[in-house]
């Protein structure tokens, strides 16, 4: 969207969040929706990562605690399934990887550069201490 | 579309489709958002939302991007409760002229705020929400700051924070007057439901929401909300600092119903000392310091009280 200066603003704006109409839009899930360009979901705020998380299928349960504590609406799951994140608007605070409950972790946080392939072929083995 | 949702568990709660999106301007591992993401979903109804002037507010509606995919609006730092409430009295007036274009959908008010546009700001005018009867739901994120602003105290900011309009140094352990109980003063005003919620009791959290949704009038919510700028700690320790707020006692969960019966709704199965909750934190590095070690006594005698005094009242009923 193009920047507009700062006496072009409106005085009261409104924003509509969708270019068609949602009827249903609690059954509709993000992928399906019909987004206009002044919802902040077509926006990205990936270049504010220093560190981004990596999920690794393997030790996944499946039991949505990050999606739960995602406060960027980044862990995308799909039928009771934890299925990928949304590297868009993941910030890479690293919730998702402290409230993990597997053992190993199944999401764990490396610099914004690392390779994922590689890093989930030297996944860490399990942490037999606790 | 007016009956509950159901949410027996964390895997059929996974799937509801988020009304709040992502590339919010809020800071990694904001708790504001992760409250919002749980109350909005904790229904499959329309929704229509305030935001009074704070964090969240500035974070999710810069121009030209909106983070709600719901009616929203945005007024002033004060009248988030009443632009809401407004809404509200209008619904049920075209609803009772029989003018609704969709009568059978069932729309539910919620307002946010945060605890600068609650406990200070905002007071006098969701006193009002709250004495009209309106039916609609009153969240507070409560962060204990103005962190919006650069982090100047608010009448929520707890004994012995560091804030900067009451820093601690030599002469001062910082803010020197302890938190307003809001959720008290909010039941006082014999409203249906009012309640204290913590991000990190998911179910407890969409429990209450639920119930807040389903009575007819007026819903209060104080949800903590740890603030990692302001409470200075790690992003990534939003949840821990959350679950040390409420196994500590600091936060504890509770209802009020109709303003007199009091339920506690978590009770942690190992309470964790005061002390565990303070030294997480930056904003109470400093009580750490000899000079100031006997306030840590002090905030625990505080809490244990505090405790002990909503254990006699579930007990008593009034």
């Amino acid at each position: 969207m193009a920047k507009k200066g700062w006496d072009e603003f409106e005085i009261g704006a409104m924003l509509r969040s969708f270019d068609g109409s949602i009827d249903d839009i609690a059954g509709t899930p993000q992928m399906d929706r019909d987004y206009s360009e002044n919802s902040s979901y077509t926006a990205s705020v990936a270049d504010w990562r220093l560190i981004k998380p990596i999920f690794n299928k393997d030790y996944c349960i499946d039991c949505q605690f990050c999606w739960v504590y995602c406060p960027d609406v980044s862990i995308i799951a799909r039928d009771k399934k934890m299925i990928g994140i949304d590297m868009d608007h993941c910030k890479g605070c690293g919730i998702c990887v402290e409230v993990c409950p597997t053992n190993p972790k199944s999401l764990l946080m490396f610099p914004e550069q690392a390779d994922e392939e590689a890093e989930i072929a030297s996944w860490p083995a399990k942490n037999e201490e606790k | 579309m007016s009956e509950m949702k159901k949410i027996k568990n964390l895997k059929e709660f996974s799937t509801s489709a988020d009304r709040f999106e992502g590339a919010n301007l809020l800071c990694p591992g904001c708790a504001h958002s992760i409250i919002v993401r749980e109350v909005l979903n904790a229904t499959n109804d329309d929704l229509v939302l305030s935001a009074s002037t704070g964090c969240l507010e500035v974070c999710t509606a810069v121009y030209p991007y909106t983070s709600w995919d719901a009616s929203w609006i945005h007024i002033g730092f004060e009248n988030g409760s009443t632009a809401v409430a407004g809404a509200e009295a209008m619904y049920k007036a075209l609803k009772n002229k029989g003018r609704l274009k969709q009568p059978d959908r069932n729309p539910k008010f919620v307002s946010f705020a945060g605890d600068g546009a609650s406990y200070d700001i905002g007071f006098q005018w969701i006193s009002g929400c709250m004495e009209r009867g309106h039916n609609m739901m009153h969240v507070v994120l409560d962060n204990e700051v103005y962190a919006n602003t650069g982090g100047q105290r608010s009448s929520s900011t707890p004994i012995g924070a560091s804030a900067t309009t009451s820093p601690a140094g030599r002469v001062s352990y910082g803010e020197k007057r302890n938190k307003k109980d809001m959720v008290s003063i909010m039941a006082s005003h014999h409203i249906p439901y009012s309640a204290q919620v913590s991000p990190n009791k998911w179910k407890d959290m969409v429990k209450k929401i639920q119930h807040g949704f389903a009575v007819d009038g007026p819903v209060f919510i104080n949800a903590a909300s740890p603030c990692t700028t302001e409470w200075k700690f790690d992003p990534k320790d939003t949840m821990t600092i959350a679950d040390l707020a409420t196994d500590s006692l600091v936060f504890p969960l509770y209802e009020i119903i109709d303003g007199r019966e009091l339920n506690i709704t978590y009770r942690p199965k190992n309470i964790v000392p005061v002390e565990d909750y303070l030294a997480a934190q930056g904003r109470f590095k400093h009580l750490f310091k000899d000079q100031y070690k006997y306030l840590i006594k002090e905030w625990q005698e505080r809490i244990d009280d505090n405790w002990a005094y909503l254990q006699r009242r579930e007990e008593a009923r009034v």
